[in-house]
């Protein structure tokens, strides 16, 4: 076999069917036995690589429709909390929990999106040399670093050395450190793509640097911008360590950040989860099914975002 | 404008209005707007790096008296014994059960996570490649508290007769030696949970990088006659190595550092329960031991063996994500 005739053969199998492959090779001699063998064999691995991949996906999803789905159908779910009723009742529903994720998650927003964004900018369009390789370092390690460690740091920080209570907004400030890695990069990512010939232009006509920045770049990435907030409040709001240290769970509705516990939905599957009692355990599966769907809810409304809005070079 | 006197007579010089001579210097211009504009993004950097500076700092200036007053080995103890007069606390069972769990989850992530990524980037059909991709993403949505009550109370029970059979077979062998721990609270389930949550994460950055493969590699192979799988073999694969690499080790990063969902499935050891290598065996990783103990936070020594444990959590995985970067960084400098 030359290597002519093999090369010819498999050019030809790449863009055409089995039918005009077999043609061809009969004519310059068969291909050994042997490659064309791994060859079919590692395809076949790559597809049930990938079917043995969706089999968890499609097992979680299946069972927490299952077990907590008619949960979410019950009148009283989004809009009552769980006050006063014990784990042998039926009833009651996970308000408190999702105005607590909500509410943390607003809170931890607030305060990571203008460290991200603004860190984003000086990566962008001001950082140059050692600092700013520093910086993107410990972006990069600050990615790394485990919800728990996050979580122990503020406790260390929070309740150890200023002797404060274990309250919602020390939650959401051990969720900032886990948020700011993805704000930062998804907006420095965004902030690349804003073409040269804007700032240039911008440039041209006088305008200062700042205000280069702020109408003219982040205006254009806006739109990548918000999707990089909602993926990162994707993340930040299945975290459960960080509450199991600094959050304790409640049955009642609690909007403040800075006294007394606060619910979220977390900490609702975790508190009942060794229950026995079926109506405890529906309600597991339903909070549960509920964080999926508030997750995958930002995850959605963050992509189509990402698609329609585009930055447009 | 925000002009000050020091930006004032720039305008003034220039008869067309215009700013400085320089775009790209307005830095100098000493604008009150590029000053605090230019000060503010200046000062979130600086506020990312005093950030990680202070963890390290404030884990550090807790975990040390915790540490002087330990009356057992830190790193060689299997014991753990907080609180009292005289604490007596050490790692060893729980950096071995952290890495086994961790090894565990790679030796499974690593080959499906790349498979995956090869079918998405080489052999998906077009209309497949993009919602392959996205579907296998959606599971890095699913919360870590949900991976651990789903592990524990419903693959659990079909796992068990795996871990028979493996206890059956290769039970002669350390790692599948008899323990215990009955059910499949053990380190090898752990360590199928942690392969299911790092997949998405080995397959997109794996995926990403063989994706980049030059077409003039990959039509070379193919013109010289191999067939599809030895012009991955010869092109893609060596071309996305370092991407490979470190995919693993941010997997890896993530595997070491996950806590709920360990938590849940894994069964804690009493203290002084005999050593053993088996993976069938149950225990506790840093981070669960850090979130079981989370209730006994009470005094600063007692809480400071816990942050002497996460501390330790943490150098582990900023050398392992510090080794990531390094090898991905270096194929960058590399390749442009």
């Amino acid at each position: 076999m030359t290597i002519v005739d093999t090369g010819m053969d498999t050019a030809v199998q790449e863009t055409r069917d089995g039918s005009a492959r077999r043609r061809l090779t009969s004519g310059l001699g068969p291909k050994a036995a042997g490659r064309r063998v791994r060859d079919e064999l590692a395809r076949v691995v790559m597809w049930l690589a990938f079917l043995v991949a969706l089999v968890p996906l499609v097992w979680i999803l299946g069972s927490v429709l299952v077990k907590g789905g008619h949960m979410l159908f019950e009148s009283t779910w989004f809009t009552h909390s769980q006050r006063n009723i014990t784990s042998s009742d039926v009833g009651g529903g996970a308000i408190h929990a999702i105005q607590g994720t909500l509410i943390q998650g607003a809170a931890t927003a607030l305060m990571a999106v203008p460290i991200g964004v603004f860190t984003a900018i000086y990566l962008v369009e001001y950082g140059r040399g050692a600092l700013a390789r520093a910086v993107s370092f410990m972006v990069d390690i600050l990615t790394g670093v485990p919800s728990i460690v996050a979580a122990l740091f503020i406790y260390a920080v929070w309740v150890t050395t200023f002797g404060f209570q274990r309250v919602g907004f020390a939650v959401a400030l051990s969720l900032v450190l886990l948020m700011v890695p993805v704000v930062v990069r998804s907006t420095e990512e965004m902030l690349k793509l804003v073409p040269n010939e804007l700032r240039e232009a911008s440039y041209a006509l006088g305008v200062p640097k700042w205000k280069t920045i702020a109408r003219i770049v982040i205006p254009t990435a806006f739109s990548g911008i918000v999707t990089g907030v909602l993926l990162g409040l994707a993340r930040i709001m299945g975290e459960t360590a960080p509450l199991l240290i600094l959050g304790p769970y409640t049955k009642n509705i609690a909007t403040n950040l800075f006294s007394g516990n606060m619910a979220t939905l977390p900490t609702m599957i975790n508190q009942d989860r060794v229950e026995a009692l079926q109506p405890a355990l529906d309600r597991v599966w339903g909070a549960a099914l509920t964080l999926i769907l508030l997750i995958l809810l930002l995850n959605v409304v963050g992509r189509i975002i990402a698609r329609f809005g585009a930055v447009r070079t | 404008m925000s002009g000050t006197t020091g930006a004032a007579p720039t305008a003034r010089r220039d008869p067309f209005g215009g700013g400085p001579s320089d775009p790209q210097g307005t830095r100098k211009t000493g604008r009150l707007g590029d000053r605090l504009f230019g000060g503010a993004a200046r000062g979130a950097g600086l506020l990312v790096i005093a950030i990680v500076v202070l963890v390290g700092v404030f884990l550090l200036s807790r975990a040390v008296p915790a540490l002087l007053d330990n009356r057992a080995n830190f790193l060689t103890s299997t014991e753990w014994s907080v609180g009292g007069e005289s604490q007596r606390f050490g790692i060893a069972t729980m950096l071995w059960v952290t890495v086994a769990s961790s090894v565990v989850a790679m030796v499974i992530a690593v080959p499906l996570g790349v498979s995956v990524a090869l079918f998405i980037t080489q052999y998906a059909p077009t209309w497949l490649a993009r919602p392959a991709a996205g579907l296998v993403q959606l599971l890095a949505a699913v919360p870590s508290i949900v991976f651990g009550i789903w592990g524990a109370y419903v693959v659990g029970p079909y796992f068990e007769p795996v871990q028979n059979l493996l206890n059956s077979v290769l039970g002669w062998t350390p790692l599948f030696s008899d323990t215990t721990v009955s059910g499949s609270s053990t380190i090898l389930f752990a360590g199928v949970v942690l392969a299911i949550m790092v997949l998405p994460i080995v397959t997109a950055m794996s995926g990403e990088i063989f994706a980049q493969t030059p077409t003039t590699h990959r039509e070379g192979a193919l013109a010289l006659g191999a067939t599809k799988w030895e012009m991955i073999r010869t092109t893609v694969l060596p071309f996305g190595k370092p991407g490979v690499i470190s995919a693993a080790m941010l997997g890896l990063g993530r595997a070491l550092g996950e806590t709920v969902a360990v938590m849940i499935i894994l069964s804690a050891l009493a203290d002084g329960t005999a050593w053993s290598w088996s993976l069938l065996n149950g225990g506790e990783t840093f981070a669960s031991k850090i979130a079981n103990g989370a209730p006994e936070f009470t005094t600063p020594l007692q809480t400071g063996a816990y942050i002497a444990a996460g501390l330790v959590l943490f150098v582990l995985t900023f050398v392992v994500n510090a080794i990531a970067r390094v090898v991905i960084n270096r194929r960058k400098a590399f390749t442009e």
